[in-house]
């Protein structure tokens, strides 16, 4: 049967696109394992006290003093690596999607109100973000993180702040692009209340746009997230995400102990790399340029 | 008779924005030509209860901007339009009838795709309490049946239904607002020649049984003639003639709407028959700058030099018509 | 009767789509003689476009001509180089678009595309192309034509804009020339204009044309044979005058019949029922019988295109025929 709904058809279509479809797979289980990771990890390398400093930096497949084997090996503070990447990923998602999500909901709603209400409002709200979007993103979380100090709750303020104008352009646009079809002035002559004019109409017809730049912008903001936990601004070192797993590690990459580093950035490369197919396929789908 | 919407003096002027580099332009002293659309130009009209008002003109003439106006999409920069003797807008909260609706030309467009049809239809009649949230359903099946579409239309989306389909759902949901007066902005412009029909007489059957008022905007000029009681030609954001259509029809007074008759073209079913034109000579002038006088005066095969310098006034010449021209026709 | 310039003998264009082939062009058979206005009308989606660009071979993936001959004076054009119909196309026969955007480059010159126009098939001077590009702006109603050579599309209003692709069309001196409803974005009066000039184009120069078109008025204001598409395939023609007084197929017939202008005002039109099919959803047989007031088991079979004299019909039970007998 053929699916109606616009999800359906859409869905339908995702699939048949083999490499984004391993993609999506390849993100689900990630998520799935890094939310699972309390209980598919051998050791939880948040517990100092689970640490054994004599099993620090060994190499893969060693089989440590707790009597498990360590298949990625361990980091200089003797934490299983396999379960810290897991942890790290577990945070680094849940940063990205929280700030993602926070992002989008400012943003959107902002981008979306000022296009809808036009006139001085909108250009004020325009140059604001014009302005921000000026300055590079790493530069004001970095400042950011800087000044709010450590913590989840500040490196997503941080995040937020440096990702919102970006849904607030292209919400703006496309809502500057909805506003002026038929359907609107058709609500607008009904009427209805500008709520629901801007959440159930408008909004829902941005959505496409908004979907890849959300894609995009979470696996910048886990990007992001990374590079800044690297420079020592993101998280406590006692909880340490993949940016702060990887900064670690550097120091001994060139003593040979390629594992601390290399793995966590593996993970981090796959996730992002498998956010943006999933993306890329979402854009082809609704660009409808690419359409035949 | 009675007027139901009465639009008094209504101009609608667009100008677009200036951009950051005229604003300093201008600030310096520099002159900044302004391209300022007199949309609708100071027009004055009646739409009796009952009856349907045919609105013609070409693109550009402004007819869309007016019955915009009327259905409270815009706001008029001057003048307005009453229902009733109520302004349909007002100034701070936008619309503030829900007696006025509208259907557009392009069914296409004007439905909202990500919408189920019932929803369209239902929310304005829920926003505004006339149906309750749990009678919605029964209440949208009645406006589906009114206008010729079974009841499970309202659980699909509109990629689902054919152009004249789609149409008939736009019509449902202006219906379901329980409006006393339609806009209807070319509401069959868009259609399969074989479906123009099926819409044509719809409109016909909800105005004996809904005793609807409409406005019906169209440049098709056989479609006015057949559907309106009244029509009221514009040119270039003025109305140049109003009257009964059968008599305009007949006899046009205007200039304009004379050769706007003669253009179109009709069918040939003789082939000793010579198919001429009189076509109107020249191009219809931008709305940026609209020649001064009666607007029509390039065109026109009558002018005189008075034409250039007087803007005529709408003057009754009988039979419930009136005109707006120095030199009118008389009958053919 | 003489040869004919043009003969198209059962052209078939199909449609590759995720559902399967479309049949947006299913055997169609018609021939177009030198000088001759030939009007093919039809509604969205019954292949009176696609039936004007497979004749020029503009038909892109996934599209194709899937059979079929067309010969242009007796050169068959299916199957020839992409090469070889560019130099056909604009030469010998030439095509105006509903939206002459589609013809016109914005950021060129009027003079300047005309030039290339001309270049395009033989080698000319910049002064003779010039000179040739002002004639035909001319021809075609455009005043102060050697000045605004030098104007961009832009600077002309919509209906110019038709004019000076019709000059374009006209510039090579074509044979034929393919107009895809080219009137129908144009205001009635703008309309009337055009529909005068290209008749007395035509007769002047002996240009044979394809009028495309969803208006049986305008059709017959300009055209000379009429040919009525319906669901891919052409299901009457014949004279217009002919076929407008007396049509033979119940689909034409209820056409003309729902028109306002044959209607008293404010009486209910002639309407035909349902909606033009799907291309992919036909029914067996006759594809106009679910609509046909006249429709009988027999409908379900597919009639044949019957030519008597100069008019054809494809209806086991056309009108007029059937009342005769």
């Amino acid at each position: 049967m053929e699916p109606t709904s616009p999800f359906g058809r859409f869905w339908q279509e995702f699939r048949q696109n083999r490499i984004a479809l391993g993609a999506l797979i390849v993100v689900a289980l990630i998520v799935l394992i890094a939310v699972l990771s309390p209980w598919i990890t051998p050791q939880n390398p948040y517990d100092l006290s689970n640490l054994v400093l004599t099993d620090a930096r060994r190499p893969p497949g060693f089989i440590g003093s707790k009597g498990f084997t360590h298949w990625l090996g361990t980091d200089a503070q003797g934490r299983d690596l396999f379960s810290a990447i897991l942890y790290g990923l577990r945070i680094s998602i849940q940063v990205g999607l929280v700030a993602g999500a926070l992002a989008f909901a400012i943003g959107v709603t902002l981008g979306t109100f000022a296009a809808y209400l036009g006139g001085r409002i909108e250009a004020l709200i325009m140059r604001v973000i014009d302005l921000q979007l000026s300055f590079p993103a790493i530069l004001l979380a970095l400042v950011l993180a800087a000044v709010l100090g450590q913590g989840k709750g500040p490196l997503i303020a941080a995040l937020v702040t440096a990702q919102y104008a970006y849904f607030a352009r292209t919400a703006h646009g496309a809502a500057s692009a909805e506003r002026s079809k038929e359907y609107v002035e058709a609500a607008l002559s009904t009427p209805l209340p500008p709520r629901r004019v801007v959440f159930r109409h408008i909004l829902p017809n941005c959505l496409p746009p908004l979907i890849v730049v959300a894609t995009v912008q979470i696996a910048n903001s886990i990007a992001l997230e990374a590079t800044l936990s690297f420079l020592g601004l993101g998280l406590p070192v006692s909880e340490p995400s993949l940016g702060m797993l990887i900064a670690n590690g550097f120091q001994y990459m060139l003593s040979g102990r390629y594992w601390i580093s290399i793995y966590p950035g593996v993970a981090l490369i796959v996730l992002i790399v498998a956010i943006n197919l999933v993306g890329d396929q979402i854009r082809d789908q609704l660009n409808p340029r690419l359409r035949r | 008779m009675t007027s139901l919407i009465r639009v008094e003096n209504v101009s609608k002027r667009f100008t677009p924005r200036l951009t950051l580099g005229e604003k300093i332009a201008a600030a310096l002293g520099q002159p900044i030509e302004t391209r300022t659309v007199h949309a609708v130009d100071g027009v004055d009209l009646d739409i009796r209860k009952g009856e349907v008002l045919g609105l013609v003109g070409e693109s550009g003439c402004g007819k869309s901007t007016l019955g915009r106006v009327i259905a409270g999409i815009h706001h008029p920069s001057e003048g307005s339009a009453l229902l009733d003797g109520t302004p349909v807008m007002s100034t701070r909260h936008g619309k503030t009838t829900t007696r006025v609706q509208m259907v557009f030309q392009d069914p296409f467009a004007s439905l909202d795709p990500r919408i189920r049809v019932g929803e369209t239809i239902a929310e304005g009649p829920i926003a505004h309490d006339l149906v309750e949230r749990r009678e919605a359903a029964v209440y949208v099946t009645r406006w589906l049946e009114a206008v010729g579409l079974p009841a499970d239309a309202a659980g699909r989306f509109p990629h689902q239904f054919s152009g004249g389909q789609r149409q008939r759902v736009a019509i449902a949901r202006a219906l379901a607002m329980q409006p006393d007066v339609l806009v209807c902005d070319e509401p069959v412009a868009s259609l399969d020649v074989s479906i123009q029909a099926q819409i044509v007489n719809l409109f016909l059957k909800l105005r004996r049984d809904l005793g609807l008022t409409m406005l019906f905007i169209s440049h098709d000029l056989s479609v006015v003639r057949h559907i309106s009681d009244r029509v009221a030609i514009m040119y270039l954001g003025r109305i140049v003639e109003t009257g009964p259509t059968e008599g305009i029809y007949r006899a046009p007074r205007h200039p304009y709407t004379r050769a706007l008759l003669d253009s179109v073209p009709r069918l040939v079913t003789d082939s000793a028959e010579l198919v001429t034109f009189k076509p109107i000579a020249g191009e219809l002038p931008s709305p940026l700058a609209p020649p001064p006088g009666c607007h029509f005066h390039l065109r026109c095969a009558k002018a005189q030099p008075r034409c250039r310098l007087d803007i005529p006034a709408r003057t009754p010449c009988g039979a419930g018509r009136d005109v707006a021209c120095h030199f009118p026709l008389e009958d053919r | 009767m003489t040869a004919p310039l043009l003969q198209v003998e059962n052209l078939a264009t199909h449609f590759m789509t995720r559902s399967g082939p479309l049949k947006a062009v299913d055997g169609v058979s018609f021939s177009v003689q030198p000088g001759e206005i030939v009007g093919l009308v039809g509604e969205s989606g019954s292949g009176k476009s696609v039936t004007g660009f497979s004749i020029l071979g503009l038909i892109d993936p996934p599209g194709r001509i899937a059979g079929g001959s067309v010969k242009l004076a007796g050169e068959e054009l299916v199957g020839l180089p992409p090469s070889a119909l560019r130099a056909i196309r604009g030469r010998r026969i030439s095509m105006v678009f509903q939206d002459p955007s589609a013809t016109l480059n914005p950021v060129l010159t009027i003079g300047h595309q005309m030039r290339l126009a001309i270049e395009a098939h033989e080698t000319v001077g910049e002064k003779a192309a010039r000179d040739r590009a002002a004639e035909a702006l001319l021809r075609v109603g455009i005043p102060d034509a050697a000045r605004r050579l030098d104007a961009h599309p832009h600077q002309f209003s919509g209906g110019m804009r038709q004019r000076v692709a019709i000059a374009i069309a006209l510039l090579n001196r074509p044979a034929l020339i393919i107009c895809d409803e080219p009137t129908t974005a144009l205001d009635v009066s703008i309309q009337a204009q055009i529909l005068t000039e290209m008749k007395a184009l035509a007769r002047d120069l002996g240009t044979a044309m394809i009028w495309i078109s969803h208006d049986l008025a305008t059709v017959s204001s300009i055209a000379s044979r009429l040919l009525v598409m319906y669901a891919g395939r052409i299901i009457e023609e014949g004279p217009v005058a002919d076929v407008l007084r007396a049509p033979h197929h119940p689909y034409t017939a209820g056409l003309l019949a729902s028109l306002p202008a044959n209607a008293e005002p404010g009486q209910d039109l002639v309407q035909i029922p349902g909606s033009t099919p799907s291309l992919f959803a036909l029914p067996p047989g006759c594809a106009f019988s679910p609509r046909c007031p006249h429709a009988r088991p027999q409908c379900g079979t597919m009639p044949d295109l019957v030519r008597e004299g100069a008019r054809g019909v494809r209806c086991h039970f056309p009108l007029e025929i059937r009342g005769r007998a």
